[in-house]
């Protein structure tokens, strides 16, 4: 198995409450995404990143979403007790969601999963982020600060206007490069090129990506190929998000052998090593 | 002090709630007291590994769902090691839901169950949808019923539920041949048959092609079920669909259940069984009853009978 696999930081994993989270903001941060501000004290606000909740999304109109949503936790602060998330409105859940004012409420069950693994003798890391996947990967933002991780995250959009979360990453210390597709900077291979730069300059120890396969794919290759470690967050369809309906269940590769893993439980943070292409 | 304890063949329930096979695991602990359930009754294990069906496995309808799981199940061997030892803890009755591929293989698997410590009831689940085609199941059928219920009465002295299907013709029939061969409870029952389509892909919602429906919209059937299963048996019946309120339960418990299974409900809201028993509670104080139990079959169904509405 390549690149380090079960480490790291001993990090207390807070079990899980459904909270009645009261919305401080959810305004709009750009042509196509919101960012919703809770009030979450308790359980709610000690998720880890790349943990996530289970919306009880309102219903809207003829949106009546019968299942939960899970949703990346996009920010958790313990001091204020606050829970952030960064959403695009595509569907049932989130059409709900874009509804919510100032002072209502909304259940929120979590923080559920498998967040992300840091070593804090890593030197440096490196983010690929693009879509809504950002929401997931920007809380590495803080954590590989506080461990003294120098950070490079490549942020990938349709345009500039579309870059989400570039301050957040500037502001604590990280570099930022942004590839765009109105440019082709976006294209794969130019990504892989600007890849095997960053880690060659930096020194790169850990690779993270979410969301887009085609990037899960160029990660996984280029921390086998280099001896790096790598994870990524993945994205599957939840019912109960505790583990027990099974329903969110994607194969894995393990010691050559293959085997179910629960999106929900067992992730969604998995090493690029043992997903499958 | 009101007593909601019921009696399920033998076994007596400090309260009538209980979770429904599949929707329940340890990770609920977090979020719900397990002390106060009635039973705690587990996903349905088989003695062989399953890796159960293929994705998407779920989809959501206007008030309810469909699920084609499949039952996924780590086998015998790691449930007994791993899972019986987690619920010795918990002082509620640890039911514990079966399947097998052949009436011999519930026997068996039963027996093998029978000398596990920390194991108080075996459901026999005859009735899950999703295993063969077009639903087919050992609870589709009268004859398959009775020969499961036999063997598995001479494999083990556990008490034993037998979980019907809502998918057969003639429930009572099936539920009547259980009681014959020495069932201790039946459960009506398990999800009904369904099939959901997307319009735009031409396809099944599922990757099962068909799968089995829950949720609310399936209770007013559940509920007459349960009443048609309780006028003709004379074990006790335990009512399980579409029960997400103490309101919902009750219905079943008026119906003639003498318990109730709740499981979609806590896919939504996982701490939905604490607050069911907390309601019942309230509930008989507001009605001054002193005993649960005593509200069990009490429908009203005089009317009906006398002009010639009921069978």
């Amino acid at each position: 198995m390549t690149g380090i696999s079960s480490c790291c930081q001993a990090i207390a994993i807070t079990p899980p409450n459904d909270t009645l989270a009261v919305v401080l903001s959810n305004e709009w941060v750009n042509d196509e995404y919101k960012r919703l501000v809770l009030q979450a004290d308790g359980a709610a606000c000690h998720s880890q990143p790349g943990q996530f909740f289970n919306l009880l999304c309102p219903s809207e109109g003829e949106h009546k979403p019968f299942f939960r949503r899970p949703m990346s936790t996009y920010k958790a602060d313990p001091v204020t007790g606050q829970v952030e998330f960064l959403y695009k409105v595509t569907g049932k859940g989130t059409f709900g969601l874009e509804t919510l004012v100032e002072r209502q409420t909304l259940e929120i069950l979590g923080p559920l999963g498998k967040g992300f693994n840091l070593d804090p003798n890593w030197q440096h890391m490196t983010i690929v982020a693009r879509g809504v996947g950002l929401a997931t990967l920007a809380p590495l933002a803080e954590a590989a600060h506080a461990l003294g991780i120098k950070l490079t995250a490549v942020l990938s959009a349709r345009s500039e206007k579309s870059l989400l979360s570039r301050e957040r990453f500037a502001s604590l210390g990280a570099e930022v490069i942004s590839v765009l597709d109105e440019d082709g900077s976006s294209s794969l291979e130019n990504i892989e090129t600007l890849l095997r730069k960053v880690i060659a300059d930096q020194g790169s120890n850990a690779l993270f990506t979410c969301g887009s396969k085609r990037l899960t794919r160029l990660l996984k290759r280029l921390s086998s190929e280099l001896d790096l470690a790598g994870q990524v967050a993945l994205e599957q369809q939840m019912v109960c998000g505790l583990g027990m309906c099974q329903c969110c269940v994607d194969v894995f590769e393990v010691d050559g052998l293959k085997v179910g893993k629960r999106v929900c439980l067992e992730g969604p943070v998995f090493d690029l090593a043992e997903v499958l292409e | 002090m009101i007593d909601l304890s019921v009696n399920i063949g033998g076994l007596r329930l400090k309260n009538p709630v209980m979770p429904a096979s599949g929707t329940f695991a340890e990770e609920l602990t977090h979020l719900l007291d397990f002390n106060s359930l009635g039973a705690l009754v587990t996903k349905t294990i088989t003695s062989e590994k399953r890796t159960g069906n293929p994705m998407p496995r779920v989809c959501e309808l206007a008030d309810g769902m469909m699920n084609a799981i499949g039952i996924p199940s780590k086998g015998a061997d790691l449930f007994i090691e791993k899972v019986v030892p987690f619920y010795r803890d918990f002082d509620s009755p640890l039911i514990v839901s079966i399947s097998a591929p052949s009436a011999q293989g519930f026997a068996d698997l039963a027996a093998r169950l029978s000398d596990v410590p920390g194991v108080a009831g075996i459901e026999a689940n005859i009735s899950c949808p999703n295993l063969e085609a077009h639903g087919e199941s050992f609870g589709m059928h009268a004859d398959t019923t009775r020969q499961v219920v036999k063997l598995m009465r001479a494999s083990t002295s556990l008490p034993l539920w037998v979980k019907l299907t809502p998918n057969a013709g003639d429930i009572v029939d099936i539920a009547l041949s259980a009681q014959d061969e020495g069932a201790d409870a039946v459960v009506v029952g398990n999800t009904l048959l369904g099939l959901s389509i997307d319009i735009e892909k031409g396809r099944a919602r599922l990757g099962n092609f068909m799968g089995g429906i829950s949720g609310a919209m399936i209770k007013p059937l559940m509920v007459r079920l349960t009443y048609q299963c309780a006028q003709s048996l004379q074990i006790p019946v335990i009512g399980c669909g579409g029960i997400s309120t103490a309101d919902d339960a009750l219905e079943f418990i008026y119906a003639g259940a003498s318990a109730v299974q709740v499981g979609t409900a806590t896919f939504i809201h996982p701490k939905t069984m604490n607050l069911m028993v907390n309601e019942l509670e309230v509930f008989c104080r507001r009605k001054g009853i002193s005993r649960l139990s005593s509200l069990i079959g009490i429908l009203d169904d005089s009317l009906a009978a006398a002009f010639g509405a009921l069978p």
